[in-house]
């Protein structure tokens, strides 16, 4: 096809459950596109020398190489370019911020709607699990033991890295089931949860043992896992854990959850079934969550199909600033999910029985910028007033976790208690490698695969040096 | 995934059950004050239990559970040669030990299994160990006799008088600091709430330096969720990580008292959805359950 053709392809639209009926029920939102949709959007492609996409891409993962294959309508070809370089696009292809990394870069975009890589790759990847068992053969055994902290995206893409490269990798994760945030925060309408358990799967087909129940820092420590227990090397991938509170009064009141505890209850012990799952959670029918990521959209949307008749956004910058996903803010919106900007709580009220009543909020406004960039929102003296709920999510950020990090003095960590690493994504610890949301904070799932990718290689040198 | 055999299972008093578990990388790091998260079968609800006590030899530990709601009904139901789903841990801090000299345990319930493994190790530091446990009558004041091993006394408390000392903890408590020729230098309680709050009062005029063990509610056990937040000298601190063991004179005793209350309306419905569905008529501890529930023991 002509490139002049090309570009009068309009982008695809995403087939999704209707707002009415999907703000109530915990199925996926987005259906996936048709055949026939896929093609087409793979032909808008036009297939840059240089591709700009690629660069945007934390993994580089080849976009025109993929496309080219989906556009011929190869899709073994095209799974194959894409798992070289991404070996959870079933994952990515859903829950990337395409917006500000792949899609962004794309040329299409200067001039209307840039290529929907997200969707694609989301396609390519769906069929290859109906049709393309693409688990590749491990390389023979290296007799070297590899010890991963943590099942979330960081640490199972190390594993599946190492395993490929035959050393024998045990996952360590402290939950009963792996995937961290992709299988507790992450809720069923965005990522199903079945999705992740395929990858899993996956990855013990290729020989990666995943024993949950252990919690490094406290069952075993770094030191023993170096030690006693035989590994030549570790990869700590933890997340980054702790929610904070905002340390205003009211906070203990029954109905004011954390982000991770709302969503934990609701995904990980699934609360939405209760009581046929026995762990409970305050359904409010009235529910404010604070916060403005995507941690915020995914609580407020959870709510919505949790019953609550209203659900209301509040974040303290405006609209521009929300660190979420695009996609969420409108879902969430078309779900009838409410937004109330520049505003922030300063007291949770309670009953005499201590359950929330209301929140008391002050209004901001924008002023100077701080040091992300963005302007900083400035209370706006004597504009307190109240909103009547009987929940209230915050989801105004996680700090680091200490539990790993206290019982290992000789790990060095960053004033804001994150563990530094060197360009191979190894820490002050020979043998020892860190990466995801314990190194960066709060980042995203495909930087967290990202660091698992390189820190696998880099482990592999490593070992190959000291055998 | 493995599961965590069960080796041992017997009643310790009405709705009360005793259960030593295989967990050998739990029981290789125990130290006394640790707790473990727990389900007792696959969908369970996830509950933190105190390890009452660790054999690292053998690899078992031993977990005493008061039957209260839905999944510690699940768990007492099991049986020797059974197993429990998941058991993680060893998690919280362990209790901060050292030669105080005189040391009294306060335990009521089954917060007397939270006292069992501190006991021992208090020995051990050459410390003079007695111990205050309570319940509410005869058959519910349990391990007397495994604390009376250890320890240098047992002083059994009965709410209704029939075995030991006849009234609160409390009482016996006040007189032991009151009476005994040895002064007591330090506290350590575990128990309801109420009792714990109540112990606080009873050593704070004498400045006795007092550990009570919180049991808030709990999710992960890792510092990840918020939800056992407590308020300790006015700071929120996670219990699973700052934890579970603090300074009782500055815990914030009606605030965790208020948050454990936060689902009762879905514990009823938990516990009639299980009842419902294992069968009331097949299931032996439906009266055990009848008498515990909401009965704290011991206060
Ligand atoms: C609600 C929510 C929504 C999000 N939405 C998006 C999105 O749409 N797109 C996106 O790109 N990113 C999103 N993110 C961010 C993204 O999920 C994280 O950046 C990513 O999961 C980090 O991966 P990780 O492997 O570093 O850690 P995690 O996913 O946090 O996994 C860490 C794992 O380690 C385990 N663990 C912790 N401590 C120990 C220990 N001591 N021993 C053993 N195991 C331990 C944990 O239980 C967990 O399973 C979201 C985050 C949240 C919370
Ligand atoms: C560190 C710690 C150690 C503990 N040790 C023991 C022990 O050794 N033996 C023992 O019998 N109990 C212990 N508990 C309490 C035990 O966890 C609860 O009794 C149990 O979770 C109740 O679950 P359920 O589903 O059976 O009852 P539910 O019906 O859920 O609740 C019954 C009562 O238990 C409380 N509760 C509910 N869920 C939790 C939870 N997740 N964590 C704490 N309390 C809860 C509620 O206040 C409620 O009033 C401990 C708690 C903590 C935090
Ligand atoms: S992995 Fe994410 S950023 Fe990379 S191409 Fe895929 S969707 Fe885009
Ligand atoms: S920049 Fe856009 S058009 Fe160019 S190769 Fe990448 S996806 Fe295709
Ligand atoms: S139980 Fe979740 S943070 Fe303590």
């Amino acid at each position: 096809m002509k490139p002049a053709e090309r570009l009068k392809l309009p982008r695809q639209h995403m087939p999704e459950q209707p707002a009415e009926a999907r703000a109530r029920n915990f199925r996926e939102v987005n259906l996936g596109l048709e055949d026939r949709a896929a093609i087409n959007e793979a032909l808008r492609c036009l297939q840059c020398r240089g591709a700009k996409c690629v660069g945007g891409c934390p993994v580089g993962v080849d976009i025109p190489g993929f496309l080219a294959a989906l556009a011929d309508n190869n899709l073994a070809e095209a799974a194959r370019v894409l798992y070289a370089a991404n070996v959870l696009p079933a994952i990515t292809g859903r829950v990337c911020p395409q917006e500000t990394q792949c899609e962004v870069s794309c040329v299409r975009g200067n001039k209307g709607e840039p290529v929907a890589v997200g969707y694609l790759e989301r396609y390519v990847a769906d069929w290859a699990a109906r049709h393309w068992d693409q688990v590749c053969e491990a390389a023979p055994p290296t007799g070297r033991k590899v010890a991963i902290v943590g099942a979330g995206p960081a640490g199972l893409t190390c594993a599946g890295e190492l395993a490929r490269r035959g050393h024998a990798v045990t996952v360590f994760e402290a939950l009963h089931k792996p995937g961290g945030v992709l299988v507790y925060g992450i809720p069923e309408f965005r990522l199903p949860k079945d999705i992740v358990e395929r990858e899993v799967d996956k990855l013990r087909r290729l020989g990666v043992r995943i024993e949950c129940n252990v919690v490094i820092g406290q069952t075993y420590t770094i030191g023993d896992l170096m030690g006693e227990e035989g590994f030549h090397a570790v990869f700590i991938a933890n997340g980054a854990g702790l929610p904070v509170f905002q340390n205003i009064p009211g906070e203990s009141l029954k109905g004011v959850y954390s982000a991770n505890e709302y969503l934990t209850r609701v995904n990980l012990m699934e609360a939405y079934r209760f009581p046929e799952s026995p762990t409970p959670v305050i359904a409010g029918r009235r529910v404010v969550v604070v916060g403005g990521g995507n941690t915020a959209m995914d609580a407020v949307r959870t709510a919505r199909r949790l019953g609550a008749e209203e659900a209301l956004l509040l974040y303290r910058r405006s609209r521009q600033e929300m660190p979420a996903r695009a996609e969420e803010v409108k879902h969430a919106e078309e779900e009838g999910v409410r937004f109330t900007f520049l505003a922030a709580p300063v007291e949770v009220l309670g009953t005499p029985e201590g359950w929330v009543r209301a929140v008391r909020c002050i209004r901001m406004e924008l002023g100077e910028p701080d040091a992300s960039g963005r302007r900083r929102p400035v209370p706006v003296a004597g504009s307190e007033y109240e909103i009547p709920c009987d929940v209230v999510v915050v989801a105004i950020g996680t700090r680091s976790n200490p539990l790993l990090t206290q019982t290992t003095p000789e790990l060095k960590l960053n004033r804001w208690g994150y563990i530094e690493v060197d360009e191979q994504g190894m820490t002050s610890i020979p043998g020892v490698f860190a990466g995801g949301d314990i190194v960066r904070g709060a980042a995203t799932v495909i930087l967290a695969m990202g660091d698992g990718k390189r820190a696998a290689a880099a482990i592999d040198r490593y070992l190959a040096a000291r055998s | 995934m493995s599961a965590y055999p069960i080796r041992h299972a017997r009643w310790l008093a009405p709705g009360v059950r005793c259960l030593i578990v295989e967990a050998p990388r739990v029981a290789r790091r125990h130290r006394p004050g640790h707790f473990v998260i727990v389900r007792p079968v696959e969908g369970s609800e996830r509950i933190p239990l105190t390890v009452a006590h660790a054999d690292a030899d053998a690899g078992t530990i031993m977990l005493v559970v008061q039957a209260v709601g839905a999944t510690t009904r699940q768990l007492c139901d099991l049986e020797a040669g059974g197993e429990v789903r998941d058991v993680v841990g060893p998690l919280g801090r362990p209790t901060e030990l050292e030669r105080f000299g005189h040391v009294v345990l306060v335990g009521g319930g089954v917060g007397t299994a939270v006292i069992h493994p501190q006991a021992a190790a208090l020995k051990k530091l050459g410390n003079k160990v007695s111990a205050v446990i309570g319940g509410r009558s005869r058959p519910y004041v349990i391990l007397e006799e495994e604390l009376g091993r250890i320890c240098d006394a047992v002083y059994p408390c009965t709410d209704d008088g029939s075995h030991g000392f006849h009234g609160f903890v409390t009482a016996r408590l006040a007189r032991l600091i009151d009476e005994d020729p040895d002064p007591v230098r330090a506290v350590i309680t575990a128990g309801p709430v109420p009792m714990m709050k109540a112990v606080a009062e009873v050593t704070r005029p004498a400045g006795i330096h007092t550990i009570a063990s919180l049991n808030p509610i709990m999710v992960d056990g890792t510092g990840m969720c918020g939800g056992c937040r407590v308020q300790v000298g006015g700071k929120t601190l996670f219990a699973c990580v700052d934890g579970p063991e603090f300074d009782a004179h500055r815990i914030d005793f009606d605030d965790l008292a208020g948050r454990l209350t936060a689902y009762r309306s879905q514990e009823q419905a938990a516990l009639e959805h299980l009842r419902q569905a294992v069968g009331e008529g097949s299931c032996r501890l439906a009266g055990a359950v009848a008498r515990a529930t909401g009965d704290a023991l011991g206060a």
